[in-house]
């Protein structure tokens, strides 16, 4: 399944807009953290965005899912003007993400983790839950059946009861993975999901991100440092430094270009390859 | 109608059953006055802990403010009470009516304001604040010539055994009221917080609360209050089968509300605030929620006490005690429902009742020399508390069974 040929890069321009950043630029008190970024992503694409540590890709995300508020520029996720929206509200638009050090909520069980993802929808409110009324009833059963399904698509369902801090370091990320899917997003952002796993949970993610875009039909950014893993599976790549824009294209591209090189690329190029 | 599981059957047997116990003891006398106040004490600080496990157990806000608002409800029921028993309805008609009007005020507010993002908290802050004066005033000047006549005729139509408990409840809900009103706008701007400085902000607002009861009668347009003398003359209603009804409701709110999807939302901001955020939760919302709520119980739990003693001073409402229900809810368990109020009773009963009667006569006040040293042995000892997160299993999140095997297996990630 490694670095197979993606056919959905064919006719890419036809595909409409999910989501774009125009002129993105924003400071952390005086330091400029992301400059005048620009980025398109298309319906159903693979993207990875790169570069060197502190380059402000994590940023980006932070942006975009409105954890901190653009200074300038604009967001816009098909009509809506992102900035300015606070997080919660974005992400139920259909944008999720995952994060660079895993995040659960670790006292909790690995049912409860997705089951807090459908919150928003849960379609009752606060007198429902204490009165126990029938709609409780309905619409809980309902939504721990969904969870429930979500679990064994994943291959979680045995250890639904779990306490998801006792989760190996690799079902912890495929957890936070599932949680992140629960609510059926468009989007979905990776910040680093590779990072502290071996070669073989390497390809395992591969997989996994492959499988989970196709089954649900999924637009992916991708954070990733490692060369092999951003290489095989991008469709194309936007490549930062210094909060600028330094280069884009498809991987062959970006892998060749001297300005990449020479920023990032240069040395983990050659020992990859 | 829904079948009953036998967790909920056990428990509600068992409460009851603790409640014909003590109600026994009570009416044959076999608890003098002196216990059947400690029991009920119990009862109030275990009330106001249990909203404080809701604040600091279940939603990770560290709070030192619950005995503020037990205050504010004691005052604010008592009030009430006090005037209503006097022939005066307008204080009950300002507190019950009025609150209803303000906190419906603020659900016309948060409608309005709900597509305005770039509305900083000060400001919305300020909105509510105007709102909550304004309709308080209304009240005092529309609502009280309307509604007091009115309320006033409704009950003296009714047989003594049947108001006096009416206007009762309505005093503790008055309280309750009051004390979530209070909290929701000391909340908005302070939640925003990170804990710990929310948790001197709520010192502080405890501090406040002391000084303008110390300043009732002075600062504050409420001569029956007495400031600093002390309230008295507030009617003995309080019984075992009132702190017992509240306690009661108050465990089963908490239950059903925390083993659904509003608790879960409010236990992953315990979790993990940032991670809460990112999967569609409201933490404001969250966090605002819970604490008023917490607030509330620790209003209707003040009434219950103010009602029970019928003399309040601002000292039983110093910061110092604040920590009572700390201690308690730490001592019982974080985010344990079953071990707080154990702990609650234990902690009154142990303190008040059995040391201060059992230990020899003049070295009564050693007692806070021994409960340190306990305090001591349980942090070296067992850190999580008596019960850890132990819950009954009526208290318990419900187990959820594998699913049954379908027809059509879901297509599984590859692995």
């Amino acid at each position: 399944m490694k670095g197979r040929p993606n056919n959905l890069s064919v006719n890419v321009k036809s595909r409409p807009v999910v989501l774009q950043l125009e002129d993105v630029t924003h400071f952390f008190g005086n330091l400029r953290a992301v400059h005048n970024f620009d980025l398109t992503l298309r319906q159903g694409e693979l993207v990875g965005l790169i570069g060197p540590n502190g380059a402000g890709k994590t940023t980006v995300f932070n942006l975009i899912t409105g954890v901190y508020r653009a200074s300038e520029g604009s967001i816009r996720y098909e009509d809506v003007e992102l900035v300015g929206l606070p997080s919660y509200e974005i992400i139920q638009m259909g944008i999720a993400r995952t994060f660079q050090n895993i995040r659960l909520f670790s006292n909790l069980s690995v049912l409860d983790n997705v089951r807090i993802a459908y919150h928003p929808h849960a379609g009752y409110n606060m007198l429902d839950a204490v009165l126990r009324t029938r709609r409780f009833r309905e619409k809980e059963a309902e939504m721990t059946e969904r969870a429930q399904e979500f679990l064994e698509i994943f291959r979680l369902d045995t250890r639904q009861n779990d306490i998801a801090g006792s989760l190996p370091y690799g079902l912890q990320r495929r957890l936070e993975i599932a949680r992140a899917l629960a609510a059926w997003p468009r989007i979905l952002i990776l910040d680093e999901p590779a990072a502290g796993m071996n070669p073989q949970e390497i390809d395992q993610l591969m997989d996994l991100i492959h499988f989970i875009r196709e089954r649900f039909d999924l637009t992916v950014l991708l954070v990733e440092h490692r060369m092999r893993l951003v290489m095989s599976i991008c469709e194309w790549l936007t490549v930062m430094d210094f909060g600028e824009v330094i280069a884009r294209g498809l991987p062959d591209e970006v892998r060749s270009n001297p300005k990449v090189v020479e920023a990032y690329l240069g040395r983990e190029a050659v020992v990859v390859r | 109608m829904a079948k009953f599981k036998k967790p909920s059957v056990y428990f509600v047997a068992g409460s009851l059953l603790i409640f014909l116990v003590i109600q026994g003891l009570i009416s044959t006398g076999t608890l003098n006055d002196y216990w059947k106040g400690i029991i009920f004490w119990g009862g109030a600080i275990t009330i106001v802990t249990l909203g404080l496990n809701l604040i600091y157990g279940f939603n990770g806000q560290f709070s030192l403010g619950q005995y503020g608002f037990y205050g504010i409800g004691a005052y604010g029921s008592a009030y009430v009470t006090y005037h209503w028993v006097r022939g005066d309805p307008a204080a009950m008609v300002v507190a019950l009516f009025g609150s209803l009007l303000v906190i419906g005020l603020y659900a016309a507010l948060a409608w309005g304001l709900r597509r305005f993002y770039g509305v900083t908290v000060k400001a919305r802050f300020t909105f509510y604040l105007i709102i909550t004066i304004l309709g308080f005033w209304a009240s005092v000047v529309v609502l009280v010539p309307l509604l007091g006549p009115m309320m006033w005729g409704f009950f003296a139509a009714l047989p003594e055994a049947v108001a006096q408990p009416l206007v009762f409840f309505l005093a503790l809900i008055s309280g309750g009221m009051l004390a979530g009103i209070t909290s929701f706008l000391f909340g908005l701007p302070v939640l925003e917080l990170g804990s710990d400085y929310f948790g001197i902000a709520t010192l502080g607002f405890t501090i406040i609360v002391k000084v303008l009861l110390d300043n009732t009668d002075t600062i504050l347009p409420f001569p029956a209050m007495k400031g600093a003398r002390g309230m008295l003359g507030i009617p003995r209603w309080t019984t075992w089968a009132w702190v017992f009804g509240t306690l009661f409701v108050v465990i089963v709110i908490m239950r059903n509300l925390l083993h659904s999807s509003v608790g879960r939302a409010i236990v992953s901001v315990r979790e993990d605030e940032r991670a809460a955020e990112l999967v569609g939760i409201d933490v404001a919302n969250a966090k605002i929620l819970a604490f008023v709520l917490g607030s509330v119980f620790a209003g209707v739990a003040g009434g219950l006490r103010a009602h029970d003693i019928t003399f309040l001073h601002p000292q039983s409402f110093h910061f110092i005690q604040s920590f009572n229900p700390l201690i308690i809810v730490v001592f019982g368990g974080l985010g344990s429902i079953t071990g707080t109020v154990f702990t609650g009773f234990l902690w009154i009963v142990l303190l008040e009742g059995v040391l201060r009667l059992f230990l020899p006569s003049g070295y009564e006040t050693w007692r806070f020399v021994i409960y340190p040293l306990i305090l001591l042995m349980m942090m070296l000892l067992r850190p999580e508390g008596l019960f850890g997160t132990y819950e009954l299993p009526f208290l318990r999140a419900a187990h959820v069974a594998k699913r049954q095997a379908i027809a059509q297996k879901p297509e599984e990630v590859p692995v």
